[in-house]
């Protein structure tokens, strides 16, 4: 089916003054990507996907301006973590901020540098997991992402990572606009946690793609920014082989507008994949998750768990999807959104949905938006506990079960006091 | 220490008026009992001393030690010493119940101006109280009340009493739902609390739950409106007789 003329205008515009790489392994995969994206045209409003999140601003040919958020009132996020770091300033690498990139265990390089070889084994990474991804929901901004990025991190884990690798994204500029692609390949058996915290740009587009091999386990926590007025596009592609575990944990505070897509397909028996995220919105904040969960091999388990709390007229959505497919036998998904919502112009919109093609699974989803329980608020300060602290930790307790998907303790407790010091100071 | 005059309270959703015209007064270090009748506005006392929502005073006063309550935050009338033992204590999951405990008991005295508990202190004294009150390190670490029996519920109320040293303690019918025996361990409870300087106001339908704590005065309450008052015989009377020969004397 042609394109509309509009489209194909809108994506003329937005392409016009990006540059395409054509050399080596990578800029073939970027070919690929640009043939996809032409195929598809750029989101708009009216597309089901885009229903709930006006996809406008992240299309547009120039970013959005976004103030850069003071932050200095606390130490970064991870920062008493033992970590390898590798730093972007506005979507450009940091030579100078960043750690060596040797970590035993690990192969690390930076798509720049790497993309130019004849051979290399990202080359079955890159853009395939989000071409894989582009079905059966298109997904035009990945696509512009892997034709586009200007750098990123390709991380091959052939054993357990001596520590976590954490990509840290500093916003200098207020009208900076990134775009950065990774790729991560598990090997089998090998383990990894990756971190990533930070706003990033005024404008942010990411993708990681991510092959967990058999028995291979993935741990990933990110932390994005708190600058009020950034934007962010973000997509995870993973694959899981047999007995692989994934596990993905977003804290979300502020910014104007996050898109959040995970899309996750296990492929092998008996995987895992936890998705969870926790998001605090205040005023002019629109947040995203949409997740796209696919069942093809028996055996597995899925876990979505997504909380929000909004005020102020903050706007949360949640799209998430469980697709059995046929013979995906005693598949074991779960999904829950809820939202907390702290007055009465914020809004939750959610679309919970569950596709199953085999006949021996178990399934359930629950979505509801709520204020918070004015019993228990009295019970608490019936003891004395202050009206503000007791609102904190019902708060808390009602993201629990989001940052309880975090399996290291050190990093869950770092998220988990952040929030706490937020609330407490009445701000994200 | 606890003076009530002349209370009246109404719904504030409804015209309905709960209470019309309640009078006492409890002195440092005594127990009172107050029996009635469902619908007699006991538990509407207990909460409007509370500071809970969804009640309006429409005259009257209740001072705790000359203060004003009626005026004062659910929170600022706890620090002033005043505790409410719920007769449906609240679950709240997601909220351990020693990280409830040790945030109201540093609250409290952080309102009072007293340096906060450490949290070794703290675990010392939180351990020593549980455990008379039969209270395991497993029920410590869970969410507050989620998945407790209403034994266990009660029992943690009068932990909370017991951590908290509250002033003026009411026990809104918390016999309700215990077995004897469990009666007995939060009775042991509150009788273990009693000193010169605290003083309980005991809501019960039962005059069994005043065998284990024995009241210095018993007030019958019937209609919004305290209808006799005497000693601990007249819980018993009620017990043999019912309401209905005391209301009957009223009208």
């Amino acid at each position: 089916m042609a394109l509309p003329q509009a489209k194909q205008d809108a994506l003329s515009a937005r392409i016009a003054g990006l540059s395409l790489q054509r050399d080596g392994w990578l800029g073939a995969a970027r070919g690929e990507a640009l043939a996809r994206l032409t195929a598809m045209g750029l989101p708009v409003r009216r597309d089901e996907y885009w229903r709930y999140t006006d996809p406008a601003s992240l299309t547009a040919v120039e970013a959005p301006k976004a103030a850069v958020f003071d932050s200095s009132d606390e130490s970064p996020v991870f920062d008493g973590i033992d970590r390898l770091k590798i730093v972007f300033v506005d979507g450009v690498f940091d030579a100078a901020a960043s750690d060596d990139l040797s970590l035993a265990g690990v192969e690390i390089e930076r798509l720049a540098k790497a993309g130019g070889a004849d051979i290399h084994w990202a080359r079955d990474v890159y853009g395939v997991l989000e071409a894989r991804g582009q079905k059966p929901v298109e997904r035009p901004l990945a696509a512009l992402n892997s034709a586009f990025a200007t750098d990123g991190v390709l991380i091959r884990v052939t054993g357990r990572a001596a520590r976590p690798v954490s990509l840290v994204y500093v916003h200098n500029s207020d009208s900076s606009d990134a775009i950065l692609h990774h790729c991560v390949k598990l090997e089998a058996g090998a383990e990894i946690t990756v971190l990533e915290n930070g706003p990033a740009a005024a404008r942010f587009s990411k993708v990681m793609e991510v092959e967990v091999a058999e028995g291979a386990r993935f741990h990933h926590i990110r932390a994005q920014g708190r600058d009020h007025e950034r934007r962010a596009v973000t997509h995870i592609f993973a694959r899981l082989g047999a007995g692989a575990l994934f596990k993905s944990f977003t804290l979300t505070a502020n910014g104007v507008l996050t898109r959040n897509e995970a899309v996750i397909e296990l492929a092998g028996d008996e995987a895992v994949a936890h998705v969870a995220g926790a998001a605090v919105g205040d005023g002019s904040f629109h947040h995203d998750d949409t997740v796209f969960v696919t069942h093809a091999a028996e055996r597995c388990e899925s876990r979505q768990v997504f909380k929000k709390v909004l005020k102020n007229g903050a706007v949360g959505v949640f799209q998430g999807k469980i697709l059995v497919k046929p013979g995906a036998q005693k598949t074991d998904g779960y999904q829950i959104s809820q939202s907390l919502l702290l007055d009465e112009d914020s809004q939750f919109l959610a679309k919970p949905e569950l596709e199953i093609y085999a006949d021996d699974v178990k399934c359930s989803h629950g979505s509801t938006s709520g204020a918070i329980d004015e019993t228990a608020l009295f019970y608490l300060r019936s003891r004395g506990v202050p009206m503000r602290v007791a609102q904190s930790l019902l708060v808390l307790a009602f993201l629990a079960e989001a940052i309880a998907e975090i399996e290291d303790e050190a990093i869950a407790e770092d998220i988990r006091s952040r929030l706490e010091g937020w609330l407490a100071r009445h701000e994200h | 220490m606890l003076r009530i005059e002349n209370l009246h309270v109404k719904l504030e959703e409804e015209d309905k008026q709960i209470l019309k015209g309640v009078d006492l007064s409890i002195g440092a270090g005594e127990v009172h009992a107050i029996m009635g009748p469902n619908g007699s506005g006991k538990s509407t006392l207990s909460y409007v001393l509370s500071g809970r929502d969804g009640y309006e005073v429409t005259a009257g006063s209740a001072t705790l030690d000359g203060e004003e309550l009626l005026e004062m935050e659910p929170e600022e009338r706890a620090a002033s010493g005043l505790f409410l033992a719920f007769q449906y204590p609240v679950e709240i999951p997601g909220v351990g119940n020693m990280t409830f405990l040790r945030t109201a008991v540093n609250a409290q005295r952080k309102a009072r101006g007293e340096e906060e508990m450490s949290a070794g202190d703290f675990l010392k004294v939180v351990r020593e109280k549980a455990k008379k009150l039969k209270i395991d390190a497993e029920m410590l670490k869970r969410p507050v009340n989620v998945g407790f029996s209403g034994g266990e519920k009660k029992r943690n109320e009068i932990l909370q009493m017991a951590m908290l040293e509250p002033k003026m303690c009411i026990l809104d019918e918390t016999d309700s739902g215990l077995d004897v025996d469990a009666m007995k361990l939060v009775s042991d409870g509150v009788n273990a609390l009693r000193d010169e300087g605290r003083s309980f106001l005991v809501i019960t339908h039962y005059q069994r739950l005043l065998d284990h704590i024995r009241p210095d005065v018993v007030h019958i309450m019937a209609n919004g409106r305290i209808i006799k008052t005497g000693g601990p015989e007249l819980a018993l009377e009620v017990e043999h007789n019912g309401y209905a020969d005391l209301l009957a004397e009223v009208q």
